[in-house]
């Protein structure tokens, strides 16, 4: 190919314009803002005003916990969830494929104020339906937004909701993609169904896993709407508080813009670090 | 043969049955979303269990309506999705062309900024971007706020870029032959070749758009300027409020993009598939 700078800029400029003012100034000034103490007018330099209360804050660091918690346990539930409805859908013995699809794939359209609303309801301790149907088949009631351990386990049930479909589309495309010859070659060879997904499957589809993982934890690390509007501001006391919240509470509510930065780079640190290993993971098996 | 036959039937079986409960407990909070907003509030705060829809869905629209002016900010949602995906759709698929067709002096260094920013959690820029568009431009509660600063985005751009490099040269080179100033290939003959790919870009798009949340809820604070999940947003956790208000908007909300997907659903798959946009 020829080179044609002008035409090429002529037509990323209003992007990369976009990108300028919007993310490469905020990178750099979220950065610097960071090492600022905000609270004072004008606001002024002191490198460790924010990062040292970060290393000391209780807060941040049950925020933290918290937000590890769910990405520990949430992400690897979803991703495998995910994986087995789209091996499920992709079965050539499955009826009535598109209903099955809708079913799986209609939450990803949702948006995440209305399910919050819709959860809040369904998990409400003396009307939710869920504790209804709980005491239809004899168990117990469930106090879900009194008690931390239930408060959680609800976050993870309705981001897994929300998302197992979202990850599920992206695992069927690349199976999708697998040529099917590969399994033709294995039946003939009499490899059973299982060992072809663990032999075959899980192994091509690996680079496709990665993606939808950091996809997931990116989303996961950042979690604010669910935790906002479903256990009410991070409740029971700070039960489900993540950093997303906690991000959103000291530059919005307390407009102490410094520190949420800081938080914001700490989030930003963690996910640049595990999607760093996500990816060292995958090319070390190449 | 009959053997392997039966085999195959019990394992069909085997899948249905294990498929179809799996089902109905996704489908679940969307059938109770709507069951709960053709419900008065005094049925689904009632200890009986309910899972037929009833007929007071306009009761529930005017308690959401006397709540919060929800049909004016569904207006604004409508009007800020369609010109954020219109401008959206033609400055990402502008970027892809260029990356895709043109060879220039630091396209790789591009190339890497944008796929970094995918990795880049979004809370990053959030407070800056804040403080610019609120105290600098002053432009807090304004449309302008809404559509611009999330205009940037990166998968949208590697999915056009996908599109368009997937194109033969010929065709374009044929055009440049006649004399067709570029920006005319990229309008008259690119553009309307990549048509599936800018429908599944568009969807996804929208969507984005009218279900985000948390900068509309920052920028666009007072009453008149929010989005409508915002206006639903404000009601949740209020305690005189109308729940079977707040789920009819929720239902307001959903059902058209339910449609949307059912009507559509290739062009989404495939937007969704390629990892257009998160």
């Amino acid at each position: 190919m020829r080179y044609r700078n002008a035409t090429a800029y002529r037509f990323l400029t209003p992007y990369l314009l976009i990108f300028a003012i919007f993310w490469v100034w905020p990178i750099i000034s979220s950065f610097m803002i960071s090492f600022q103490a905000t609270r004072t007018v004008p606001w002024r330099f002191a490198p460790g005003f924010n990062w040292g209360r970060l290393i000391g804050d209780p807060a941040f660091f049950n925020a933290l916990k918290n937000t590890l918690l769910i990405l520990v346990i949430q992400v690897p539930v979803m991703i495998a969830l995910a994986m087995v409805m789209a091996v499920l859908l992709n079965s050539p013995l499955l009826k009535a494929r598109g209903l099955y699809r809708f079913a799986f794939f209609a939450p990803v359209v949702v948006g995440e104020v209305a399910y919050s609303a819709v959860f809040r309801l369904m998990f409400s301790l003396d009307f939710g339906i869920v504790n209804k149907l709980l005491n239809t088949v004899g168990l117990p009631k469930i106090d879900w937004f009194s008690n931390v351990t239930p408060a959680m386990a609800l976050i993870m049930i309705a981001v897994t909701w929300r998302w197992a479909g979202y990850n599920a589309i992206i695992l069927l495309a690349g199976m999708q993609s697998i040529p099917e010859d590969v399994y033709e070659a294995a039946t003939l060879d009499r490899v059973s169904k299982l060992k072809q997904f663990f032999f075959i499957t899980l192994p091509l589809l690996k680079p496709v896993i990665v993606f939808c993982a950091v996809l997931s934890i990116i989303g996961t690390m950042q979690l604010f709407t669910e935790p906002f509007l479903i256990t009410e501001r991070g409740g029971p006391g700070g039960g489900t508080e993540t950093l997303g919240l906690l991000l959103y509470r000291q530059g919005f509510r307390s407009l102490n813009f410094g520190y949420a930065s800081a938080v914001a780079y700490t989030m930003a640190g963690l996910a640049i670090a595990i999607t760093l290993v996500q990816l060292w993971l995958t090319r070390e098996a190449k | 043969m009959s053997s392997l036959a039966s085999a195959r039937l019990k394992r069909s079986i085997a899948l249905h049955l294990f498929l179809t409960p799996l089902a109905l407990i996704w489908l679940f909070p969307l059938w109770m979303m709507i069951v709960f907003s053709t419900m008065p509030d005094n049925g689904i705060f009632s200890p009986g269990i309910e899972l037929l829809p009833h007929g007071n869905f306009l009761d529930n629209f005017n308690n959401l309506q006397r709540d919060t002016d929800f049909v004016g900010a569904i207006v604004i949602s409508v009007c800020v999705a369609v010109t954020y995906t219109f401008l959206s759709v033609m400055l990402t698929s502008m970027a892809g062309w260029a990356l895709a067709r043109y060879q220039f002096v630091g396209k790789s260094v591009v190339v890497a900024i944008i796929l970094g920013t995918i990795t880049l959690p979004y809370a990053v820029v959030l407070i800056p971007q804040f403080i610019m568009v609120a105290r600098d431009f002053k432009l807090a509660n304004t449309w302008v706020a809404l559509i611009v600063p999330p205009l940037f985005n990166s998968l949208g751009v590697l999915f056009m870029r996908q599109s368009f490099s997937m194109m033969p040269d010929d065709l374009f080179d044929a055009a440049r032959v006649e004399g067709v100033k570029e920006w005319r290939i990229f309008v008259f003959i690119a553009l309307p070749l990549a048509r599936p790919m800018l429908a599944a870009l568009c969807i996804i798009l929208f969507l984005a758009s009218w279900n985000n949340y948390l900068w509309p809820l920052l920028i666009n604070s007072q009453p008149g300027s929010m989005t409508a999940p915002v206006a639903l947003g404000t009601l949740i956790g209020l305690t005189k409020v109308s729940w079977g208000g707040i789920m009819a908007g929720a239902v307001m909300l959903t059902v058209p993009m339910l449609i949307v997907f059912v009507l559509l659903q290739r062009h989404f798959i495939a937007g969704i598939a390629a990892g257009a946009v998160k």
